[in-house]
């Protein structure tokens, strides 16, 4: 298992691999939204908040159709399928491979592009806080999701069709916690129901995507 | 496969996982008439699975399998003993691939049973299972550790890949890539081989090194299972799959409902 995840983590690093690419993007969107809506502080300040966030999880997005797909297509998954390891833990290791490399960097990188849209300054810390707690919850919905499309050609369309609905109560709780942290309300309900679908995710997602992928590769 | 005898009676066949295969120096086989356990320098990691002897490895009673839902295959029943090997020929779309995916538990039998005990069985498809970004020999330690094996220097070896060990795996040739893909095998410490057309794209002398491999393979005790039309220069049963083609593919009249 930890092999898997050093494997996954040289493969994202590694040439090609697609680190970064989330980043730039997550970056590119936050600066675009400044120039659609225009940059006064009024307009920016409170739709803050739900941009980070939507930004956030659209990055996500981006690289989660590798996660399965280039193991299918060079057959590594039929042999992870008959090696001693369990699929279960397979797509648990590939979700935590995806989060290390997209939702991490995602979070700590978060308040810097806050700045950008003129958060206010209550809201970093519960920025933080809900990308950190709802990231992973991301990335395992999307493992999910890959499995679900791995083998189905331009799988990746149809995936990000599958899997956005499902992200809507992670990005409603998320981005709540955030502008009520902004507002100065009470915004620990929210952190804490968006952790709670996110442990729920964890533990019930990779036995479904492990039984996805079975049905996948006969 | 190895034997603990005491008082010249076979107790136990197992499999060792550790170093190269097969560690000669290990155990010596059956017959010596005391205990049969002669210690290294450290006691090997013992592999999943036990075996008392004579029992077949891998037992195939009246299998069909299927492939995109029809069945392709019936009535397939064979037995491969410790240290014998089994070649699969047939026309293509014949079914190999479909019986070695069932085999290997890809994909389930649409009749019968295949008796194989758990995580014995290393499968070896059409593709490699490589990475072209990572180098040779993190290419095969991934697998190694995958499988709980440690050194992969002997199965570099094996398939003179030695010299190659830094190179990104994407500046292979397809017969280099091939002899990855094969030593991968080796690093599986597992008995059971499945292999579907392993010697596509080898030169003479690949397939030589890879005829060597298996042949050791079975000297150890392992059973091998290959679709394959050339000769490997190992003594194996032949099983033609056209004998077992299934006469009315089930399904049919499904599929004719909707044209």
């Amino acid at each position: 298992m930890k092999g898997l995840l050093q494997r996954d983590l040289r493969l994202a690093i590694r040439a090609g691999g697609g680190f970064g690419l989330a980043l730039a993007f997550f970056l590119i969107v936050v600066i675009l939204v400044p120039f659609g809506v225009g940059p006064s502080a009024d307009v920016l300040a409170p739709i803050a908040p739900g941009v980070l966030w939507l930004g956030a999880l659209l990055a996500c997005l981006l690289s989660l159709d590798r996660i399965f797909a280039t193991d299918y297509e060079d057959g590594s998954l039929e042999f992870l399928a008959t090696a001693p390891v369990p699929l279960e833990g397979v797509v648990a290791v590939k979700a935590l491979a995806h989060w290390l490399t997209t939702g991490l960097p995602l979070t700590l990188a978060a308040p810097v592009f806050g700045v950008f849209l003129n958060l206010p300054s209550g809201g970093y810390g519960w920025l933080v806080a809900s990308l950190a707690l709802g990231t992973p919850a991301l990335s395992m919905i999307g493992a999910f999701g890959a499995a679900l499309t791995v083998g189905l050609k331009r799988g990746g369309l149809l995936l990000s069709l599958l899997v956005l609905p499902l992200y809507i109560p992670t990005l409603i709780f998320g981005a709540d916690t955030v502008r009520r942290g902004v507002d100065g309300l009470e915004a620990g309900t929210s952190l804490i129901l968006m952790t709670g679908i996110t442990l729920g995710t964890l533990a019930l997602l990779p036995f479904a995507g492990a039984a996805a992928l079975r049905v996948n590769l006969r | 496969m190895y034997c603990l005898v005491r008082g010249g009676a076979l107790v136990w066949r197992f499999w060792v996982s550790e170093g190269f295969w097969p560690p000669a120096e290990v155990f010596s086989k059956g017959g010596n008439g005391g205990c049969g356990l002669v210690r290294r320098g450290h006691w090997p990691r013992l592999g999943p699975c036990l075996f008392v002897m004579n029992k077949p490895l891998l037992r195939v009673s009246e299998v069909a399998c299927a492939r995109g839902g029809l069945t392709v295959l019936e009535g397939i029943s064979f037995d491969v003993h410790a240290g014998t090997a089994l070649i699969l020929r047939g026309p293509n779309g014949s079914g190999k691939t479909t019986l070695l995916r069932t085999l290997a538990g890809l994909q389930t039998a649409v009749a019968g049973e295949v008796s194989v005990a758990d995580e014995t069985i290393a499968y070896a498809g059409h593709a490699d299972g490589l990475k072209g970004t990572l180098t040779v020999a993190e290419n095969l330690s991934f697998w190694a550790s995958l499988f709980g094996f440690g050194a992969i220097t002997p199965a570099l070896g094996a398939f003179e890949l030695s010299g190659l060990a830094d190179r990104a795996a994407q500046s292979l040739s397809a017969g280099q890539k091939r002899r990855l893909g094969l030593a991968r095998m080796l690093v599986t410490g597992r008995p059971v081989w499945l292999l579907d057309e392993p010697t596509v794209s080898l030169d003479v002398s690949a397939v030589a090194l890879f005829g060597e491999a298996v042949k050791r393979h079975l000297a150890g005790g392992g059973v091998a299972v290959i679709a394959t039309h050339i000769d490997l220069g190992i003594e194996a049963e032949v099983l033609d799959l056209s004998a077992f083609r299934a006469v009315a593919p089930r399904g049919g009249a499904f599929d004719e409902a909707f044209i």
